[in-house]
């Protein structure tokens, strides 16, 4: 079978898989930006309870493996009574993880932000809650962009995890054309490629775009 | 708490001459180091004093305490007859919280060294932050009022212009206009000249000229511009060691020092001119 007839016959399986992986994708750097803000200004909490908590779930959350994070949430909350659908444990559980590392990358960010910045925020009598929203976290967005690039690529790698729990998504196809078919280099080669070029040329001219955006911004283009 | 005494600072300051800012017996450490040294200090309302002195004589440190950037170590600071550091509970002052410090806060304006404007916002938008999101000022009003000041500091026709765009001194006078905006009775201006590049430290200074002249704000500056301090102040002090080592007229004090130190400190800021 040449590669050509291979794509004709599995192309769409492949097309099929490559969506629900571009889909898990999304949702879970969408939960990942939301539990990484949350957390990191949690860590910045005056209160130590607050901070506590922030502190516990990023260890918990990069200490541990995703697979095993994977498992936990598909297999054993539901023994606790929380019963999630495979595809929503999925980007559930890729979106946690990386939330953890996102949350340490926001903490810096807003640690980076010039101090005279904070002073001068201060000086307007701004309260601390409307200084973040208006003052530091917009500058802090653009000082964290290009460390979540590469956690957004991290992600979108970390998704073919999901294969693992039957999620239809580019891993799980690929795995089942091969168990039929035995053409792994075709089959994992094709994942492979696709892979590169969800990350190459999708997420990394994405984020680019949103960094030029955000130093449009701030009028420094 | 703290175990300090304050039962012979008054809760408010009255009086017919109340001064706008007072700073009683102030205190600043940090660890060991003292950078003001029960510091007494009167400012009238209306009043310009300059304050200057070698490095690290706690001079910055005086505006930065008044802003409420450094906590006190000793002492009581009253803005117009109110204690700023401390605030009266149960008839004794204990330490301000934050809802007294931000009620005081409102008194006071701030420009620094480097300027500070928020960079993602144009300079008619860092007028408007302070007015529209701290003081609830309707937008449309808060735009007008910051066009004014933007016109007044002369920048009307940069004000859609982010602080990335323009110079030194045409940030630092956007910097003055956002300060103003917030309408204090005390403004203070830390070595608001020192960044700047020499032949734009004058469009800056004649701002602050300006506003000695029209209107009736209380000012402290720190600067080392000392043909500046002469001009306008009404009182300039020399600090030295966290205390303030000499201070009287600008005449008086810059033609006829009458102690060492100050003496020593004039000479050698002529000599490096």
């Amino acid at each position: 079978m040449s590669y050509v007839e291979f794509l004709s016959q599995y192309g769409d399986r492949i097309l099929s898989g490559t969506l629900v992986t571009m889909v898990l994708t999304v949702l879970a750097a969408a939960l990942a930006v939301a539990i990484a803000l949350a957390a990191g200004l949690m860590r910045l909490a005056p209160n130590v309870l607050v901070r506590g908590t922030a502190t516990v779930y990023i260890e918990i959350f990069r200490g541990t493996s995703l697979l095993v994070q994977l498992y936990w949430i598909f297999f054993v909350l539901p023994l606790f009574g929380i019963t999630l659908e495979k595809f929503t444990a999925g980007f559930v559980a890729v979106g946690m993880n990386l939330g953890a590392y996102g949350a340490e990358v926001v903490r810096g960010a807003i640690l980076s932000v010039p101090k005279g910045q904070w002073e001068a925020a201060l000086a307007i009598n701004m309260s601390p809650a409307t200084r973040m929203r208006r003052v530091i976290l917009p500058q802090a967005l653009l000082i964290m962009l290009p460390a979540w690039g590469n956690l957004l690529i991290e992600l979108l790698k970390g998704t073919a995890l999901v294969a693992l729990i039957a999620v239809a998504d580019l891993m799980f196809q690929v795995k089942q054309i091969n168990g039929t078919t035995f053409l792994s280099a075709e089959t994992f080669g094709t994942a492979l490629i696709i892979y590169y070029i969800l990350a190459r040329f999708m997420i990394t001219p994405f984020m680019r775009w949103l960094e030029r955006f955000m130093l449009r911004k701030v009028g420094r283009v | 708490m703290t175990d300090e005494d304050l039962s012979g600072f008054p809760l408010a300051l009255e009086g017919p001459d109340v001064p706008m800012v007072s700073f009683r017996t102030v205190t600043k450490r940090y660890g060991e180091l003292v950078v003001l040294d029960a510091l007494n200090l009167d400012v009238a309302e209306g009043e310009m004093v300059t304050v200057i002195g070698p490095s690290g004589s706690g001079k910055t440190t005086v505006l930065r305490m008044l802003m409420t950037l450094e906590t006190i170590n000793g002492g009581v600071i009253y803005v117009d007859g109110k204690p700023l550091t401390h605030m009266p509970r149960n008839g004794r002052l204990v330490r301000a919280d934050s809802r007294h410090l931000r009620q005081m806060r409102s008194n006071i304006g701030m420009c620094f060294q480097h300027f500070n404007l928020f960079p993602h916002m144009t300079a008619l938008e860092n007028c408007m932050e302070g007015p529209v999101h701290v003081l609830g000022i309707p937008k449309a009003e808060a735009r007008a009022r910051s066009e004014e000041l933007l016109d007044m500091v002369g920048m009307a026709d940069k004000r859609d212009q982010h602080p990335s765009r323009l110079s030194g001194g045409q940030q630092q006078r956007v910097a003055i206009a956002r300060a103003l905006a917030m309408r204090p009775k005390v403004m203070l201006f830390d070595e608001v000249t020192s960044a700047l590049d020499p032949e734009v430290i004058g469009e800056v200074t004649n701002v602050i000229r300006r506003l000695v002249a029209e209107h009736n704000l209380t000012m402290l500056m720190v600067t080392h511009q000392m043909g500046f301090a002469k001009d306008i102040s009404d009182r300039v002090c020399f600090f030295y060691g966290g205390r303030i080592e000499e201070q009287g007229a600008p005449d008086e004090l810059f033609g006829n020092p009458q102690k060492e130190r100050t003496q020593q400190f004039l000479s050698a800021v002529k000599e490096a001119n």
